[in-house]
């Protein structure tokens, strides 16, 4: 993977408090810093969530604490839970509802493939009708994973060309393709030993 | 006086303020200030023209956000006007009752000076409200659902 990331501390002239970057590498770097989530809670990976928006694993860290609720104003589709085939109209519709860029998370096995539902109600993974950039393997998932895949996604955005010019079709196109997919497998479950 | 104006600047720049006499040069910190709103407020106009990216429409995105769901009906509902209609009467009766507060305060006085004209002005006062406040019931103005419900 070809590293663009050309914002940092790496990027200071020497003896003196400046920056130097490109402006599409700094674009990234505010995208990437204030990704607002649209929580998509299905089932009980909506719980790890919830656990990873709160003090002890503090998603706010990474600049993503701004749960929208509103498709308008997230950037970032973080799909927990089973998704029955009931509700994959609604996820589908707040997906296209919201505005670009944009990127999608599956958290958890069921998100992401169907899990352990192999059942005519479930959908076998919500990337069988909208991309996906990010999984996220466990059931649930811990907090960590989803602060890994958050930061995985983060390094996504810091590669984009936030200034390509492109024409709105063909961003939408671009929009509509999963980038990556990148695959969290992350074991963070603490280890128990057996006496 | 351009002098006097850069002088100005120098001291609002520099370290003293408090010389400054002249009381139009203390406005060059008001213009600075506003120099500076006008600039952030139109750098932040003219920033994403240049940067940002048109949006990207669809049939769906335009659409009201209903947690998901197809909308079912216009936001935009009729809906009867009896709210209206029982607010205006409350404030009439309201300033009629007000007009008693003040009988009833003098009444027993007032009682034994003029007598028996007392209690019929009154009671004049209070019918000619009586045949108000009947005429709105019988029109039924006061109920708060209409009794025929025509749907067309």
């Amino acid at each position: 993977m070809s590293e663009r990331i050309e914002i940092g501390i790496d990027q200071k002239v020497e003896g003196r408090d400046v920056i130097i970057t490109r402006v599409d590498a700094a674009i990234d770097w505010m995208r990437k810093n204030s990704i607002w989530p649209m929580p998509m809670g299905l089932a009980c990976c909506g719980i790890e969530l919830m656990a990873a928006g709160a003090s002890r694993f503090d998603i706010a860290r990474f600049g993503a604490e701004v749960m929208r609720f509103s498709p308008r104003q997230s950037d970032l589709m973080i799909v927990a839970g089973t998704c029955v085939y009931k509700m994959a109209g609604v996820v589908k519709r707040v997906w296209d509802q919201m505005a670009e860029p944009k990127w999608c998370m599956a958290m958890g096995a069921c998100a992401s493939t169907g899990g352990m539902y192999r059942s005519y109600a479930v959908v076998q993974g919500v990337d069988q009708f909208m991309p996906v950039d990010v999984y996220i393997s466990g059931c649930p998932p811990r907090p960590e994973a989803v602060l890994e895949g958050l930061m995985a996604i983060q390094r996504q955005i810091q590669q984009e060309p936030a200034l390509k010019n492109m024409k709105r079709e063909q961003r939408a196109a671009s929009y509509a393709q999963p980038r990556g997919p990148i695959i969290i497998r992350g074991d963070y479950a603490p280890k128990v030993t057996a006496q | 006086m351009p002098t006097a104006v850069g002088a100005g600047v120098s001291h609002i720049l520099g370290v003293s303020l408090v010389e400054m006499e002249n009381e139009l040069q203390q406005f060059i910190a008001v213009g600075l200030l506003m120099l500076v709103a006008i600039g952030m407020a139109v750098g932040m106009l003219v920033l994403p023209t240049i940067l940002g990216k048109k949006r990207i429409h669809s049939p769906v995105k335009d659409s009201p956000y209903e947690c998901g769901m197809p909308s079912e009906t216009e936001a935009h509902t009729r809906f009867s006007v009896k709210f209206y209609l029982v607010a205006m009467l409350f404030i009439l009766f309201d300033i009629e009752v007000v007009f008693f507060l003040g009988w009833a305060a003098v009444y027993r006085q007032l009682l034994g000076e003029i007598g028996y004209r007392m209690l019929a002005g009154g009671a004049v006062f209070l019918l000619i409200l009586e045949v108000g406040h009947i005429y709105c019931w019988k029109k039924g103005a006061l109920d708060w659902t209409p009794k025929k419900v025509s749907h067309e």
